[in-house]
This record gives C-alpha cells, structure tokens and sequence, in this order.
C-alpha cells in the first residue's frame, strides 16, 4: 500500500477525533470529567504527535513527488476520491500540526477551567481538520477539511475568547468565509474543464491563460485572506487579541500557513502563467505588509496585538519568496512558514504566562520582569531574537533565503521585503523593553513567579526547535528542497512554453 | 584543533556560566568563563605563532553544513589564514584580559554569572566572525556580537538610559546590516556562492558586470562594494551610523572596553580587508570608503574636544580612530589598516580600563569636571594612563606612532585627490587626537580636585586584579607597534600575510609608503606634539583660555558639545515621523479605513434588514393595500407599453 505499510496518513488525520469521541463519552461530576478530559486529549495528540515521526522517519526526501499515498473512490461518477499523500512540502506542516497541538493543550491545562471537555474536543477536531488539509491529494477533499478548521477556531473564539469574543469570532468567521465561496467556484470550474478534482492530475493539466487569471483571482481570495496578506490582515489582531492563549498559538502555528500552503500546492503550480503575471502586485502587497503592519506593530500597546501584526509582516515576507519562483526564494519562504509556526507559537505562550498571572495584555501593566522572573526571561529573549531573524536561531534562515531569492528578481524586493529586520529588531526590543526590562515598581508584580515546571515543559521543545532549526536548517529544508527544485523547473518550463507559443503565433 | 578550541572554548565557558550560573553560584560561572577564556588565550596566539614561525598552513576546519537550498549552500567552518588568526590572537587574548578586570570591576555586582556569560558569548561571537569561511557564518558573527552588545549594554536594565542606548545601538546596527544582507544576495546573484573560496578567484572574471540600479547601469562590483561598506559603517560606527556608539557608553567600562574598542567595531574594517580581493576591483567604493573614513576621523575628534564624560572621549576617539582604518582601507594599504586595528586594540582597551579604573576610584563619577587631582592618590592608573595616551597620540616609540604614521603616509602615497582629502583629515584629526587626550588627562588628575570631600576621601587604587591586565596591555601598547611594524606593513609582509590580504597589480601603496617625503612621514609627530602643547597650555597653564574660546564662539562651541545635532536631526527626520506614522496606519489606516469597510458593509446590512423588518407589520389591511397599490402599478405599466 505504501512505505508505512498501513494507511497512516488517514490514521494521522482521524486519530484526534476518535480522541475526541472518547472525550465524549466520559461521565461523572465537572472535576473528572475535566481531568480525563485533559489526559486523553494530551495522550491522543503525543500518540499522533508519535505517529507522524514515523512519517518523518520513513519520508523519502529525495523523491520529490507524492509518498504514502491511500486512494478510496469516494464519489466516482465524478471523478472524486478520498486521496491522500504527501510531497516534500506537506509533510513538514503535518509535523507542526501535530507538535503544536499536544504543546496548546498542556498551555490551556490550567488556563481554560470552563467547559474543559468540550474545549479539548474542540481541539481535536481542529487537529484532524488541519492534518487533514495538509494531507489531502483531492480538491474537495482539501476544501473539506479547509472550510471544516473555521468551526473549531470559531467556537474556540467565541467560547473561550475575551470580552470581545463574539465580535471578533464573527469578523473571523465571516472574512475566511467569503473568500471560500470564490475557491468554490475555482473548484467547480476546475472540475468542469479537467473532469476531476485529483491533485495530482491537476498538477499537469495546463489551463487556458484566460481561465487562469479568474482561477488565480478566485483562489487568491480566498488564501490572501488566510495568510493574511494586506489589506484583509484586519481580522487576525482582533482574533489574536480575543482568542484564548492555546487558541493563539494555533492559529499563529498553523493556520495563517494554510493560505501560504494553498497558494503553493494551488495557484504557482497549476497556474503559472497567472502566477507569474500577478507576482509584481503579490510583490506590492507584501512589501507595504511588511513596512505597514511593522510600524503599526510598533504603536501597539497591548502584547498580543503586536505580535499578531508582526505575524503579517512575517507572512508578508513568506509571499514574497513564494512568487520569486526560484529555489531560494521558495525554500525560504516555506522555511519561514515552519520558524515562524514555531516562533509566534511561542511568543503567544510567552504572553500566556504573563496572562495567566496578572490577567492583562496591557504592555504598560508590566515591568522590571526580570528581576522576579530570569528563566522566563530568557525565553523571551530567545524568541524575541529568533523573531526578529537573528542568525543561529530559526528566523534567520527563511528571512535570508527569500532575500536571497528576491535579490534574483528585483533589488528592491530584496531591500523593501528586508526592512522588517529593522523595523523588527525595534518592535520587539521595544516590547522586550516595557515588559521585561526597567524597575519593577508595580506592586502586584513583586511577587509574580517564575516559569512552573508544566510551562518549562511547554517551552522546551520550542527552544530546542528553535535552535535546532537555525544551527542545522538542512535537515529540514533537505524535506522540500527536492519538491521545490522540481517545481521550480515545472514553472520555468510552463513559461518558456508560454514563450514559445506566443513566438509560434506572431510568425 | 588548537585553533577549533581557541573559538568554542569561550562558547563553553558562556554555556556553563549562563545556564548553570543559578546553581553553581556567580564564583563557579566567573571560575567557567575564565577558565574558557584562558584556554582560547593559549590556543589562540599558539596557533597564530604556528602560522607565523611554526610552518603551518594556512586551511579550512570544516564543521558540517549549515544552509541548502539549490545551488546555495554554506558550511559551518573555521578560516585559518593570516588575516583570522592574527585576529584570533588579538581577540582571544585581550578578552582573557579583560574577563580577569572584570572579576575586580565587577566585584559588587549582583548577577555577575550573567555578565561573564554575555562576555564569553560575545567572545565567541567575534571569534566566529573573524573565522568565518563564508559571508553567512561571517554575518553569524556579527549578528552575534550585535546581540550580545545589546545584552551588555542594556546590562543594567533598571537604568532606563542603558536599555534606551541598548535598542538603539541594536536598530542603528541593524538598519547597516539590511545593506549588507543585500549585498550578500547581491554576490550570491552574481558569482552563485557566499563562500571565500567560490567568490575570490571569480571576481576577476565578473569585473566587466554591471548591474542597473536607479535607472542606471553600474559595475556589479561596485555596487556590492557600496553594499557591503555600509555594513561595516554601521558596525564600526562610521558617520552618519555612529550615533549609537556613544550612547553604548552607558554600559559596564569592561564592557566599553572589549566591545566599544578592541574587537566589535572593529569588526567592518576586518570585513574591508577579508573582502580586499573584491573590494580592489571597486574603485568608487573604495574612494567612498576613505571619504567617509577620513571624515570620521576628523569629525569624531571634534567632538572628542568638547565632551565632559571620561568614557563618551575616549568613545569618540574610537570612532576617529576607527575612521583612520578606513582610511586606509580606502587608498589600498588594508595591512596598515589591519596594523593599526591591532595596536589600537592594545591601547583603546588601556584607556578604557583606566578611565575605569579611575570610575572606580572616584565612586563611580564619570564627570571629568568633577575630577582633577587624582595623580598622585592613583598612581599607577595614573602611569597607565600616560601610556594608553602616548601610544593614541602616535609618539615615538608607542604603538600607535607606527601604526598612524603608515596610515597618514599610505593617504599621501595613494596621489589621489581623495587619499590627499584622507591626508589632511587624518593630520588635523592627529592634532586634536593629542589636544583631547592631555585635555583628559589634565583634567582627570591634575590641578584642584573639584570633587567634594567625601569623595575623596574614597578616592583609592585599584585591586591589583584590575591593575594586571593594564599592566599587561601597557607593554603591548609599548612593543606592539615596533615589533610587529615589519610583519604587518614592513620588509617581511608578503610572507607574513600569504595573500591572506589582497592588492591590485596596480596598487603600490604599500611599496610607496616608504618612499614618502621626510615631512610626510612627520606630520603627525609633529602635530601631535603640537597637539599636547596646546592642551598643555590651555587646561594646565591658563586653564581661561576654554572658557573665553567658548565664550567667544558659542555656536561652534554648542555645535561640538551637541555632536553635531546628529541625534536631533535623526530623531526629527527619522524616529518621530516614524512613530507618528504608525500611530496614524494604526489609528487610520487599520481601524478606519480598512475595518471601515467590512463594519460599514455589517452597518448596511443590519440596517438594511431593520428596515426590511419594518414593512412586515402584520397588518392584513396594510399587505391587501400594498397589494392593491402593486396591482394597479402593474395594469397600468401593462397598459403603458401595450
């Protein structure tokens, strides 16, 4: 069947939402049921979390096509099946799928007291939603599961969220919405022109140069308005902001990569010529993201916001190495996807902390941290530099290689998506400055403790990842660096066939 | 594997002292750093030497891959040629000096693991800078050091001033390093690889390509070399960049002394000379490299002469000084340039620790008005300080006279207009480098004492663990020059630095250096005799005559002691519009313009649906009246058009 030998992918997908039938059907008064609820969501996620090592270990990296792939017709008068598989650049996203979910849900182990049960069921279905999407080798499989992410993260919002809870849940809700009734009519369209809705075989199907620019525009809505790219980023700090820590850290780690993860499986590939002719305005948008959201980050006063628009200067650069169409460019831009899921994952959590104790995101409220809290210090200050690129840790790598790829394309992408290196370094230290550094004058803060044994726990990998991925990025850029090559040469060969067309028609 | 050890064996001492420091208390952490500190000491100038006179060659230690991505691709590795392992020593050896001032300085400190910590790591950051066998892992490093600079400078993070200079050294560095890191895309574009090996014996090939930029065609090598010396202007505080450096002084004075003299600033004249076998194919940029060089020189000792702070001098020195450097850079004679880099390590670390050690003294006072008189209650700093001040001067026999003098000559031997520019800058900066270093030290210990009693009465010499390494460094600052002169710029340099330092077939600078007229090579003796003359006169003999000079001149005098109103003007053109405009995206862009949209369409409709609500009254007799009304409306357009 394949390398696994049992369908493993399908296991990795439905696993959490059997986890979560089980969730289900415990009985008894709130504190069991609250408990059990806690210990089966943490053994189901790290059982997952253990299967998908197994995918890791047994992933080819120098296949660069689809692996591990499970084929079940589903609805075959219209071409339709229930495929799955995964290529060098899925596979990494399953990975951070399944190592964030098992490191929220111990973030919200005492953090969420309210309807526990059914949070951690909430989780669950978000995890076989999101391993879903990443695995899926069939278009309406892939929406399934891309629309299925809204409603936990909807609920999660809502629910769980703050005081404004309901007006961002809905603002979310409605701005990923509408942007996926258009990837709808993409798909149907697809549909009708290719006879079916097999990834694979639209991957090598090539698409009228006219149908492609409405296709591109259709699925444009719907992944600009996930990763977010400017002027749709709007929802995402006011979701940020209301949302529960854990629910944070998801949406920062996995999430906002599903828009960047569409455009690369979706729009480059099977549209290249429309990819090719909207990368100056995709190069626009990205750069006044990166510049925009960079300089509003820095006049924020509230912690989560700030780092919730520093996500859009970081996707920002993302979009940009995605559309450069070369290695470098691609390779950093997915790179920067996977630090960045790691990176504000754990500067939610560090903002957690802080929440958890004093119950404000106020910058102002803080101060002179240090003094009472070094250990948690110190984890800030890694991820703060991480967060700002510096070398050694996983920020610097992404950022410089799509620099690297935007340099090939034009010298001022390569400077103008460079300035949130500067514009990063002073927001973060800015908020490093007012939150950890200074007097701790305030009253309440003289006895805040240090990082509880539960949260080293929590943050420990992260660091571990961090820095595994800054001092050694081969072992994960050798995943898609086959794939991408390969995609690489695919776009330059639609348009040099482009080219040749055109050339045939004027002679 | 002497050479591996003298880099990470800092990094170890750092790991333990940073990581442990809590359990095994500040005496284990500083015993850790030290002890790491010590070996590289060893290891460093042991490998240097091995090099020199032990017949060893030069090499590559690999260490494993760091980046892939296609054809991309750098390693983890150690550099060992002339060029790293003279920096090695010089790094390895001065910072082992300093961690043992520290133990003394620091000795009231209450996290002082933590402060050994960031000045190991910092050593080794430096230490993977000059090592680096790619620009990455070069840019590693310097990043590295610019982190573990705002971690030193921000040390007493209580103070607000010291975590405002800690973010500003960092962003002023990072907005040089954007530059720079397009630079290296730049050289990646063009010769399809960042490492030593894949770019040097290609530039020749690539001298004809040009590149378009601002709507016009230049050379490609130009523009990297304009790119990649921006870079260096912000690392090693270059005008325009170096507002940072000053502020920097607000950290602990070892800190000053490793970081804000010996090693990090230094680190943009090391990347000149690494990169010389591209940089000789970038005349413009080379010109611009002395341009700015020359004019620091000129401008940072302007300021030096007005300022009160014992530090924020002898930080403004620095940064003339560094602008000799690059003024040697610029003509060519990057081995004078890398000569003076190393004695100037040797006598600016000097004269930090003094002016420390003199803080020390005076409880922590850094206010030079406030000293006077100290001379014969802190003797020996006192000494030290003479011979830190000889040897910046540039006088016979110090290190610095053999240093400084082949700068000034190789500007007049380049006979150029712009070398001749670098001549008369560095001649004048010569003056006033003797004028402010005797106004400080007239100033500093002697005539009244014009601290109050109390004070003085504390007044007391350093712990001989301080006092050391001064002592150590002063006779570097004594032999340094003449002793290694042959070596670095002398008869021997071809077989000292075996092309580990490259020139032009045209470039004769070197050669020419020697051949300068007689009145050239003592100019800056002779003016920095003058130099001392004056400030002898002013501040000991007639100590007047600076208050009537800036009374007479009080723009200049207010210009000088402002520093030129370069932070007013940054703050006014760059910081302040800066945050207003993100106050006004935020504000306006963000919650009004864009949610504008989005909460304006949820307006409509939920307006749109209240009224829609309205016309469902349920009342039979308004619905059968609406229908009538619509009944006679359609007859009558079916009527109508019929």
């Amino acid at each position: 069947m394949n390398a696994a030998g049992f369908p493993i992918l399908s296991l990795i997908t439905w696993l959490p939402l059997v986890g979560g039938l089980v969730i289900m059907c415990v009985r008894g008064d709130e504190a069991t049921v609250a408990s059990n609820a806690r210990w089966t969501a943490l053994w189901t996620s790290l059982i997952v979390l253990a299967l998908s090592l197994v995918l890791w270990v047994q992933f080819d990296p120098q296949e660069p096509g689809f692996q591990f792939v499970e084929n079940v017709p589903w609805l075959p008068e219209f071409h339709v099946g229930y495929r799955m598989g995964v290529d060098g650049i899925s596979v990494l996203f399953v990975l951070l799928s399944t190592v964030l979910t098992p490191i929220c849900i111990l973030s919200a182990w005492e953090a969420i007291q309210t309807r526990v049960r059914e949070f951690m069921l909430a989780f669950l279905i978000l995890e076989t939603m999101m391993v879903g999407m990443f695995c899926a080798l069939d278009f309406v499989v892939f929406y399934m599961f891309f629309e299925g992410v809204l409603i936990p993260m909807y609920l999660i919002i809502g629910v769980w969220g703050g005081p404004r809870r309901v007006y961002a849940a809905v603002k979310f809700f409605l701005y990923t919405l509408t942007g996926s009734v258009l990837m709808l009519l993409a798909l149907i369209a697809m549909w009708l022109y290719a006879g079916t809705t097999d990834i694979e075989t639209l991957l090598h199907t090539t698409f009228p140069v006219g149908m492609q620019t409405w296709l591109f525009l259709a699925l444009f809505a719907s992944f600009a308005v996930k990763v977010p790219m400017w002027p749709v980023h709007t929802w995402l700090p006011d979701a940020h902001v209301e949302a529960p820590t854990a629910g944070s850290v998801i949406l920062a780690g996995v999430l906002l990569k599903m828009g960047a993860y569409g455009f690369i499986r979706f729009s480059i590939p099977m549209l290249p010529q429309a990819a090719q002719s909207f990368a100056p305005f995709i190069f626009t948008l990205s750069v006044v993201a990166v510049i925009y959201t960079s300089l509003v980050a820095l006049a924020q006063t509230d912690m989560k916001k700030l780092i919730a628009y520093s996500s859009v200067a970081h996707m920002g650069v993302v979009t940009i190495g995605l559309f450069t169409f070369n290695v470098q460019g691609i390779n950093g831009a997915l790179f920067q996807m996977l630090s960045h899921g790691i990176v504000s994952g754990a500067l939610f959590l560090g903002v957690g902390v802080v929440y958890d104790r004093i119950h404000s995101r106020d910058i102002d409220r803080y101060g002179g941290l240090a003094d009472r809290m070094p250990g948690y210090a110190f984890v800030f200050m890694l991820f703060t530099m991480a967060s700002v690129g510096l070398p050694g840790t996983a920020g610097f790598v992404g950022e410089f290689l799509v620099i690297l790829g935007a340099l090939q394309v034009n010298f001022w992408l390569a400077l103008l998506g460079g300035m949130g290196m500067i514009l990063g370094a002073a927001y973060m230290l800015y908020l490093y400055r007012r939150v950890i550094f200074g007097r701790l004058t305030k009253q309440d803060l003289m006895g805040i403790l240090d990082l509880s044994p539960r949260e080293w726990a929590v943050f420990v990998p992260l660091i571990v990842l961090t820095m595994w991925m800054g001092i050694y990025p081969s072992s994960f850029t050798s995943f898609f660096d086959a794939s991408v090559g390969a995609m690489v040469q695919h776009h330059a060969q639609a348009m040099a066939d482009t080219v040749k067309l055109a050339a045939g028609t004027t002679h | 594997m002497i050479y591996a050890l003298a880099v990470f064996a800092p990094l170890v001492g750092a790991l333990i002292a940073g990581l442990l420091g809590k359990v095994i208390g500040d005496r284990g952490a500083m015993g850790a750093s030290l002890l790491g500190m010590i070996v590289a000491a060893i290891c460093g100038p042991v490998a240097f030497f091995h090099l020199i006179v032990g017949g060893g060659e030069p090499g590559v230690i690999d260490l494993g891959t760091w980046m892939e991505a296609g054809k991309f691709h750098v390693s983890w590795a150690l550099r060992y040629d002339t060029l790293s392992a003279v920096m090695v020593a010089m790094v390895s050896f001065v910072s082992m000096l300093i961690h043992v001032y520290s133990i003394g300085y620091m000795a009231h400190d209450a996290t002082r693991w933590r402060f050994f910590a960031y000045l190991s790591l910092f050593t080794f950051a430096m230490l993977m800078l000059v090592t680096a066998d790619n620009l990455v892992q070069l840019f590693f490093g310097w990043e590295g050091v610019g982190l573990c600079s705002y971690l030193l400078i921000g040390y007493w993070y209580d103070r607000p001033s010291a975590c405002a200079a800690a973010i500003k050294a960092f962003v002023v560095n990072r907005v040089a390093d954007l530059p720079f890191a397009v630079g290296l895309a730049l050289i990646f574009f063009k010769f399809g690889s960042l490492e030593f090996a894949g770019i040097f014996p290609a530039v020749a090939d690539h001298a004809a390509d040009t590149y378009a930029l601002f709507g016009h065609t230049w050379s490609a090598i130009e523009v990297i070399g304009f790119l990649l010396f921006i870079g260096a202007m912000g690392k090693s505080a270059q005008l325009g960049l170096h507002v940072w450096l000053p502020d920097a002084m607000e950290g602990p004075t070892p800190v000053s002394s490793l970081i804000h003299a010996a090693t990090m600033v230094t680190a943009g004249v090391f990347l000149m000379a690494r990169m010389s076998p591209l940089m000789e194919y970038a005349p413009y940029a080379l010109g611009f490299v002395t341009f700015i060089g020359a004019s620091t020189a000129l401008f940072a000792a302007t300021v030096g002469c007005t300022q009160t702070d014992i530090k924020r001098v002898i930080a403004y020195s620095t940064c003339s000084q560094l602008g000799y450097m690059f003024t040697a850079v610029g003509v060519g004679v990057y081995q004078a340039a890398i000569f003076h880099l190393i004695t100037h390590a040797f006598f600016k670390a000097l004269l930090f620790m003094a002016a420390g050690s003199v803080i020390h003294a005076m409880s922590d006072e850094q206010d030079m008005r406030k000293m006077g008189g100290l001379w014969k209650l802190i003797p020996w700093t006192y000494g030290i300080m003479w011979v830190g001040n000889l040897a910046l001067a540039g006088v016979f026999p110090f290190a610095g006279y053999y240093s400084k003098d082949a700068i000034v000559s190789g500007a007049y031997a380049a006979h150029s207009g712009i070398g001749m520019y670098g001549f008369i800058c560095t001649v004048l900066a010569a003056f006033l480098t003797a004028f402010y270093s005797w106004r400080l030290l007239i100033m500093t210990f002697h005539g009244k004492p014009r601290a109050d009693r109390h004070v003085m009465e504390h007044v007391h010499e350093s712990p001989w663990v301080m006092i050391g390494p001064l002592l150590v460094l002063s006779v570097g600052a004594l032999i340094a020059g003449f002793s290694l002169h042959d070596w670095f710029i002398g008869e021997e340099w071809p077989e000292f630095w075996r092309g580990a330092i490259y020139n032009g077939a045209h470039n004769h600078v070197l050669h020419d250096i020697e051949l300068v007229p007689f009145w050239v090579e003592m100019s800056p003796t002779v003016v920095g005799l003058l130099g001392i003359a004056v400030a002898y006169l002013m501040y000991m003999v007639n100590p007047l005559i600076p208050v009537r000079l800036a009374q007479m001149f009080p723009a200049v005098y207010r210009f000088l002691l402002n520093k030129w109103y370069f932070d007013e003007l940054y703050n006014a053109i760059f910081v302040q519009p800066a945050i207003r405009l993100a106050r006004m995206l935020w504000q306006t862009g963000d919650a009004t313009l864009i949610d504008g949209v989005p909460n304006g369409l949820a307006a409509l409709t939920a307006d749109g649906s209240r009224q829609a609500v309205r016309i469902q009254t349920g009342s039979l007799a308004v619905y059968a009246f609406v229908m009538l009304i619509g009944v006679v409306v359609l007859v009558g357009i079916f009527m109508l058009f019929r």
